[in-house]
């Protein structure tokens, strides 16, 4: 008999297509594994609305788990709590770090305008000395950042509250 | 009676998301520079995602075996039912962006109002939405306040952009009837709070932008009971093409 402890296991290994060292666990869109009538159903939440990841996600969990004999399964989307980015767990804020994307800094008030947003520490050279580019980057999730320190641009996975 | 009013409600929300998505896609490889490519795409993204989770929402609520894609891409133009601000032309960059800006004030205040809806999955739709939201108008405001406190010319592209699409903006605090019943059974919220709101943001920013309000108080609308204008049919022409030309087809 699978318990809920072996799929997750299982999902340490699926990894976001766009993020690819962080698993969904890391990322923090499994809300919940469990069974209902004969049917694993792992409940899955959007990281943002139009996420174009979350189909490649739902493939990828299903396929992960047949190939481990786990046919029975199903993903279900759920809305309902909002994803925020303080579900990122601390490794995969490290993992996020290592990889170059400055992880998600508590943020003041993004409605301020012209707010210059949080300080992000460089993932190159931990330099505070960094200014944001634009509030919109390569992904939904992130903001372009640039190091004024070692001139390095990078991504920093904006917070979402 | 109260499902089928709940249905128009929720397709209005989803028009106005998936129409304004699309136009904002045509600036896709067009942006005035790479980050303002960018970012209008990604607020097109979440605009379509949001559309998404709102014809889900619809499709359950109507019960008559319609996916999103079928609500999406297979009407006519009466059977949409977005306001006509969301699918005039994008214009210049002043346009587009003080027709975002027009949008996303009103958008914030009725998703915010949304979260107390006693309709959970309308409150759930609304949680997620709203986080997006404050992003876009923080950037919309942003990029007004510039354009009008800019160079005298991007003054008077701002300037003359409020010009053309006030005439348009009265038609988002649209109600008729069946939405009465729903604000008093607390599924929906008043659409004269959003307008106070809305004002106030309006006022604001345009101040601090420099910019005025025109004098004239012409107004145009239509597009929430299906009667849109001649900007319409392109959209949907080009919006409708691949579900038309291969009936189901799916990415």
């Amino acid at each position: 008999m699978v318990e809920a402890a072996q799929i997750r296991l299982l999902l340490e290994q699926v990894n976001d297509p766009e993020i690819p060292v962080l698993s969904v666990l890391d990322l923090g869109v499994v809300q919940k594994i469990y069974l209902e009538a004969n049917q694993w159903i792992i409940e899955l939440t959007p990281t943002y609305s139009g996420c174009p990841a979350m189909q490649q996600i739902e493939a990828d969990i299903l396929s992960k788990l047949s190939e481990n004999g786990i046919e029975n399964a199903r993903v279900k989307h759920v809305l309902s709590p909002a994803w925020t980015t303080d579900w990122i767990s601390k490794e995969g804020r490290q993992k996020l770090l290592l990889y170059g994307i400055a992880p998600p800094v508590d943020e003041v008030d993004k409605s301020t305008l012209f707010a210059s947003g949080p300080t992000v520490n460089c993932p190159k050279c931990s330099s505070t000395n960094t200014r944001m580019v634009s509030l919109f980057g390569s992904t939904a999730c992130k903001a372009h950042y640039q190091c004024t320190e070692c001139l390095e641009p990078f991504d920093y996975f904006k917070c979402l509250k | 009676m109260q499902q089928d009013s709940l249905f128009e409600y929720v397709m209005r929300l989803s028009d106005d998301s998936l129409i304004l998505g699309q136009r904002l896609g045509e600036w896709c490889g067009h942006g005035p520079i790479l980050e303002e490519d960018i970012a209008i795409t990604n607020i097109a993204l979440d605009l379509i995602g949001q559309s998404i989770s709102l014809y889900d929402f619809a499709a359950e609520l109507e019960a008559k075996g319609r996916n999103h894609d079928q609500l999406a891409y297979l009407r006519y133009e009466n059977e949409y039912k977005n306001v006509l601000l969301v699918e005039q032309p994008n214009g210049d960059f002043a346009m587009t962006m003080l027709r975002q800006f027009f949008f996303d004030a009103f958008r914030l205040p009725l998703y915010e109002a949304l979260m107390q809806s006693r309709v959970a999955q309308l409150a759930a739709i609304a949680a997620k939405s709203v986080k997006e939201t404050r992003y876009h108008l923080k950037h919309s405001s942003e990029w007004v306040i510039r354009l009008g406190d800019g160079t005298e010319e991007s003054h008077m592209r701002a300037q003359a952009a409020i010009d053309h699409l006030w005439r348009y903006t009265n038609e988002l605090f649209y109600e008729n009837a069946h939405d009465q019943r729903l604000q008093e059974s607390g599924a929906v919220p008043l659409m004269s709070d959003i307008k106070e709101k809305w004002q106030k943001t309006v006022h604001e920013v345009l101040q601090e932008a420099t910019l005025q309000l025109p004098s004239n108080n012409w107004k145009f609308d239509g597009g929430r009971e299906g009667r849109h204008s001649e900007h319409m049919g392109y959209i949907l022409s080009d919006l409708q093409y691949m579900q038309r030309a291969y009936p189901n087809m799916e990415w």
